[in-house]
């Protein structure tokens, strides 16, 4: 769907610094020869089947679906790759993108950790150095993560600028490569920045949707009728859309972190409460004042706690292809608790998002519908949070 | 000729940058006549911006006091136009893209004219993007001054061909602020810039002492500082503009070769 210039309808573009503009065309060249380059791919496959565990299974939730007695419910476990999450299917990509271009270093933002994982992961594999940019903020929300990558061999250095969430952790790490690139790739967690990044990691994550499309017409011989993922930048959300935007009877729903509420300040609903603005290298959706200033946004959940939007989302949503919904902070809680008990899967915060919306619409749809709805990660990480936002204080 | 052509005219142009309403307007507008009284031969109005992703920590942090401060985009346009009574010299903004685009393009050039603003700069909005900005910016009168980095390389000539204003030459990798050395091979970047266009270019980034302004002058035609003269504003706050004044007599006399 990008088109010569890397847009999507008028979203995407490059509004990046004169800096950076050689290393983004640079990356966009590598990334055309590389693509469709039969031992890249291989030995990226391989990466993923071996390493990471895929395919990720496609799971029929039988006690969910028999509880909210519509529509069968179907989970497509991200949770179960390697580290977690489904990160991973981005960064084997673009890590081994990288080492083939000839850099050394990695670098990355991250809001949960889990890309800042994913990321240091890749690196301890293929012998890189790997830096990581957190909100520091984020570093106390997710403290287990911030272990984690320091296990793995990564520096993760804490941003205390702005809100000291996910957006700062991305302006950061966009000063960073514009200070070091010779040796250096930005390793981007989502489908978002400056072109080629959203169709590069769009691609790498559209694995999600391949393997759902596979798995669910061997087991039910046709398609779902709605997909749901959770969206902050929105790379599980592209990733599980991708092989469906053709299929106009898949309804393709996206998740919003409406945090305290769309009608409250402390929202990340960027669709449903932002206009169209430019920031962080790309035309999208952006929660901002009147004078274009970015706003703090909130959610209970790091990993969407972000002002903005992927640009291809931006556009899906123009066009009226995906459907973009807030859920609250309460909501995804209470679904976060709910698969936890009904099914015996804890999800990640982010992917509750999504589960709460699926509760939501399934009991109105036909015992013979289907929905698939992408666990993007798995919610160890989040115990203490949640704990926390059930007055419970377990020591982390 | 136009406005920003004059300021280079007879001699090497120190351009002086200030973020608007650190820590408040009246003071931003003392500062800019104290950095005019003093030689300043262009002057750069930085419009704060929530999230500037080029800038490093000095300027960051004028952004974030500005921004406290409750200035906008509108309260700016009137510093500007009461500045416009007595300030001669050619004044550009520099801001991100998002606060033109949100302002809307056609309103934000139209205000710019009718205030007396000569360009604007954008670092966010590359060669590739500035179409978007660029009719509107003409029909205005007002010049999208472009910039070119150490990496630029192929896309030197490119950039100075369709360049207009000045150029923005950044000397370093990585975001504003005071460095002790300059490492870029510039005079080769210049020679390129000078190949393709008769516009003047000025350097930019790192920029802190009259050495190195000397420095820049010999292969330019102009030095832009930043990060020193918001870290003076930092320091004195509302009692800045003399400070800035001498700061910019300083730099202008090296700038143009003359012992102090």
């Amino acid at each position: 769907m990008t088109n010569q210039n890397g847009r999507f309808g008028i979203h995407g573009g490059q509004y990046i610094p004169e800096t950076l503009m050689n290393a983004v065309i640079e990356l966009e060249e590598a990334y055309n020869h590389f693509k469709d380059d039969p031992a890249f791919n291989e030995e990226l496959t391989a990466l993923l089947n071996d390493y990471a565990g895929r395919p990720s299974r496609l799971y029929f939730a039988k006690k969910m679906t028999e509880d909210l007695g519509g529509a069968k419910i179907y989970l497509k476990r991200e949770d179960l790759n390697h580290t977690g999450a489904h990160k991973i299917n981005n960064v084997l990509g673009q890590a081994l993108l990288a080492k083939k271009m000839g850099k050394t270093r990695l670098i990355a933002e991250t809001g949960a950790g889990q890309h800042g994982v994913a990321t240091a992961t890749a690196a301890a594999l293929l012998n890189m150095e790997c830096v990581v940019f957190m909100g520091e903020e984020d570093t106390i929300r997710q403290a287990l993560n911030v272990y984690r990558m320091r296990l793995l061999g990564a520096e993760v250095i804490p941003v205390k600028s702005g809100t000291a969430t996910l957006k700062d952790a991305v302006s950061e790490a966009m000063r960073e490569w514009t200070s070091r690139i010779a040796d250096t790739h930005y390793c981007l967690g989502s489908v978002m920045g400056p072109h080629p990044f959203p169709t590069i990691v769009r691609d790498f994550q559209a694995v999600i949707s391949r393997e759902i499309r596979a798995q669910i017409l061997e087991k039910e011989g046709k398609l779902p009728d709605a997909v749901i993922a959770c969206v902050g930048g929105g790379s599980n959300a592209i990733g599980t859309f991708y092989h469906f935007i053709e299929d106009k009877s898949v309804r393709l729903i996206g998740c919003e972190a409406a945090g305290r509420g769309i009608d409250t300040f402390e929202t990340a609903a960027t669709v449903n409460t932002g206009k169209v603005g430019i920031f962080h290298g790309m035309k999208s959706y952006f929660c901002q004042d009147e004078y274009g200033q970015i706003a703090p946004v909130y959610s209970i959940s790091a990993g969407l706690d972000y002002p903005g939007i992927g640009p291809e989302h931006a556009h899906l949503h123009d066009i009226g292809r995906a459907e973009y919904v807030p859920v609250t902070d309460e909501e995804a809680v209470e679904a976060f608790e709910y698969l936890s008990r009904t099914e015996g899967i804890i999800p990640a915060i982010e992917s509750a998002h999504a589960v709460a919306y699926a509760e939501k619409i399934a009991p109105d749809m036909g015992k013979d519908q289907i929905i698939v709805i992408t666990i993007s990660g798995r919610g160890d990480k989040d115990c203490a949070a949640i704990a926390r936002y059930r007055g419970e204080d377990i020591h982390d | 000729m136009t406005r920003i052509a004059s300021a280079f005219e007879k001699k090497k142009a120190f351009i002086a940058f200030l973020t608007c309403g650190d820590p408040d307007l009246a003071t931003t507008a003392a500062c800019v006549r104290a950095a005019v009284e003093n030689g300043a031969a262009l002057i750069e109005l930085g419009i704060p911006f929530s999230d500037p992703t080029a800038e490093g920590p000095v300027i960051q942090g004028a952004n974030l006091r500005a921004l406290t401060g409750g200035v906008t985009t509108d309260k700016i346009f009137d510093m500007v136009r009461e500045l416009r009574k007595d300030v001669s010299v050619p004044m550009v903004f520099m801001t991100y893209a998002n606060v033109v685009f949100s302002y809307g393009a056609e309103r934000f050039f139209g205000a710019c004219k009718e205030i007396g603003m000569d360009g604007v700069i954008l670092p966010d909005l590359p060669y590739e993007e500035k179409e978007e900005f660029l009719s509107v910016a003409h029909k205005y009168g007002v010049d999208l001054i472009s910039l070119i980095a150490p990496t630029s390389e192929n896309r030197i000539a490119m950039i100075a061909k369709e360049a207009e204003g000045f150029l923005y030459i950044v000397s370093s990798l990585g975001v504003t602020g005071t460095r002790s050395e300059i490492k870029t091979d510039l005079k080769s970047i210049v020679e390129v810039v000078r190949q393709n266009t008769d516009i003047p270019c000025a350097i930019g980034f790192g920029i802190s002492t009259p050495e190195q302004a000397a420095k820049m002058a010999e292969i330019s035609d102009g030095a832009i500082v930043g990060s020193a003269i918001v870290k003076i504003i930092e320091k004195y706050g509302s009692e800045a503009a003399p400070h800035v004044g001498e700061y910019v007599r300083e730099m202008t006399a090296g700038l143009n070769g003359y012992k102090f």
